[in-house]
C-alpha cells in the first residue's frame, strides 16, 4: 500500500528544506533536497510499509548535507570567488536570513538537534539515533541552541517575549 | 506534522512556495534523467471533465475520468505498476495536445505510444480490436465479440469496455448495445452520448439534452 511518490513530495517537502536550510547556506541547502528526494525516489519502492517517512527523508537529507560540508570543506582552500556566487543566489532570501544564519551558526549537535527536532519534528530518541550520543544529550543540545537563539533575537521582531511554554 | 514549538523559529517556519515549486520541478527533471520517473502524470481539462493522463516510458498508460476518483486512481496506479510517480507534465505533452485537438474536433485518430499493460488477457484483445474502429464508426458489443473470435463473449466484451484503462484514445465509446442503446461507460452516458455527438460532428448540446 505504497502511496505516489507525488503526494511525499508534497507532504514532506517542505519540512526537508526547512532541514536542509537549517545545516546549509542557501544554494547548498537546495542541493541537498534535490539529492535528498532524488535518492528517497530511487530507495522508496523497497522501503517498508509503515516506515515513518518524513524521519527516513531527514536521515537521508542528514546524510547530504554532511556530505555536502565535507566536500565544501575540501573546496574551501584558496578559492577567491566562492563569496560571490553565494551572493547572486542569496538576493532571493528574506529577512528571516539573519535567523537562518544565526541558526546555522550553532556548534554543529545544537544546530542539529534545533533543525531535526523543532523543525522536522522528529522526538529526541530519534534525533539521537541520528546524530549520535544519549536522548538527554540530544534535549539538552536543543534547549541549548534555542537559547542561544532567543539570546540573539531578544530585541528583534521576531520574537514573542518569554513564551517558554512547552519542554 | 510541523512540530515548530518554539516562537523563536516562526520566521523560518513560513512555506516558501516558489523554491518548493522550482525544486520540484529540478526533482521531475533528475527523475527523467535518472529513468526513476515510472509512471508521469497530469491533468487535461475536456468538455467531458478534468481527465488524469498517466504514462509511463512505454507509453500512454491510464485516462481516469473525474468519476473515477483521480487519487484513488494513482494509488492504484502506484501499487499495480511502481510508486515511482511524480506529476510531470512534459512526459505528457503530446497526449494533452491530441487529446485538446481532438475535443476541438480537429483530430480523428491518436498517434501516441500506448501502454496496455494494466489489461490483459481477452481484455487486451478486445482493446487491441476497439483501436480498429474509425472515427465517427461504432459497433456492437456482438459484432466486436465476433472480430476477436469470441462470438458468444459478449458480456466480456461489455467488462473489457468498462474496465478500458484508456478511455477516449482507446475508443470503448464506440462500442453500442445492439438494439442501438448506449450500453455503459466508464465516464457515464453523457461523456459517451458527448463523444459520439463530437465525432458525428454535432453540437454536444443535441445529445445532451436530458
Amino acid at each position: 500500500m505504497k502511496r505516489p511518490f507525488e503526494e511525499i513530495v508534497a507532504e514532506h517537502g517542505s519540512t526537508v528544506l526547512r532541514v536542509c536550510r537549517a545545516v546549509l547556506a542557501r544554494p547548498d541547502a537546495d542541493d541537498a533536497w534535490s539529492e535528498t528526494f532524488l535518492a528517497a525516489l530511487r530507495a522508496y519502492p523497497d522501503l517498508a510499509d509503515g516506515a515513518n517517512i518524513e524521519a527516513w527523508l531527514v536521515t537521508i537529507a542528514h546524510h547530504k548535507a554532511i556530505d555536502i560540508l565535507r566536500a565544501e570543506r575540501r573546496r574551501a582552500a584558496p578559492v577567491a570567488d566562492v563569496a560571490e556566487t553565494r551572493s547572486a543566489t542569496d538576493v532571493s532570501e528574506t529577512s528571516d536570513d539573519g535567523l537562518w544564519a544565526a541558526l546555522r551558526s550553532l556548534p554543529t549537535k545544537q544546530r542539529q538537534a534545533v533543525a531535526y527536532h523543532h523543525v522536522a519534528g522528529m522526538p529526541y530518541a530519534e534525533v539521537a539515533a541520528l546524530v549520535g550520543g544519549s536522548t538527554d544529550a540530544a534535549r539538552r543540545a536543543a534547549h541549548e541552541g534555542i537559547r542561544a537563539l532567543r539570546r540573539r533575537y531578544r530585541n528583534s521582531q521576531y520574537i514573542t517575549p518569554q513564551k517558554d511554554s512547552r519542554s | 506534522m510541523i512540530n515548530s514549538n518554539d516562537p523563536v523559529l516562526d520566521p523560518i517556519i513560513a512555506d516558501d512556495a516558489e523554491t518548493m515549486n522550482r525544486l520540484r520541478d529540478q526533482l521531475v527533471a533528475a527523475a527523467e534523467a535518472y529513468r526513476l520517473l515510472d509512471v508521469a502524470y497530469r491533468t487535461v481539462d475536456s468538455p467531458v471533465g478534468t481527465l488524469l493522463v498517466a504514462a509511463t516510458d512505454q507509453g500512454l498508460v491510464r485516462v481516469a475520468y473525474e468519476r473515477e476518483d483521480h487519487d484513488h486512481v494513482l494509488q492504484g496506479l502506484s501499487e499495480l505498476i511502481s510508486p515511482r510517480i511524480l506529476r510531470a507534465p512534459r512526459r505528457l505533452d503530446q497526449a494533452a495536445r491530441q487529446l485538446a485537438e481532438y475535443f476541438a474536433g480537429e483530430r480523428r485518430d491518436f498517434v501516441l505510444p500506448l501502454d496496455f499493460r494494466l489489461a490483459r488477457g481477452f481484455r487486451r484483445a478486445v482493446l487491441a480490436h476497439l483501436v480498429l474502429i474509425n472515427y465517427g464508426r461504432t459497433e456492437t458489443y456482438a459484432e466486436v465479440a465476433a472480430a476477436t473470435g469470441h462470438a458468444r463473449a459478449v458480456r466480456a466484451v461489455g467488462t473489457a469496455c468498462a474496465t478500458n484503462p484508456i478511455p477516449v484514445v482507446v475508443p470503448c465509446h464506440r462500442v453500442l448495445r445492439s438494439d442501438g442503446k448506449l450500453g455503459g461507460y466508464i465516464g457515464g452516458l453523457e461523456a459517451k452520448a458527448t463523444l459520439l455527438s463530437l465525432e458525428a460532428g454535432r453540437s454536444t448540446g443535441d445529445t445532451l439534452s436530458r
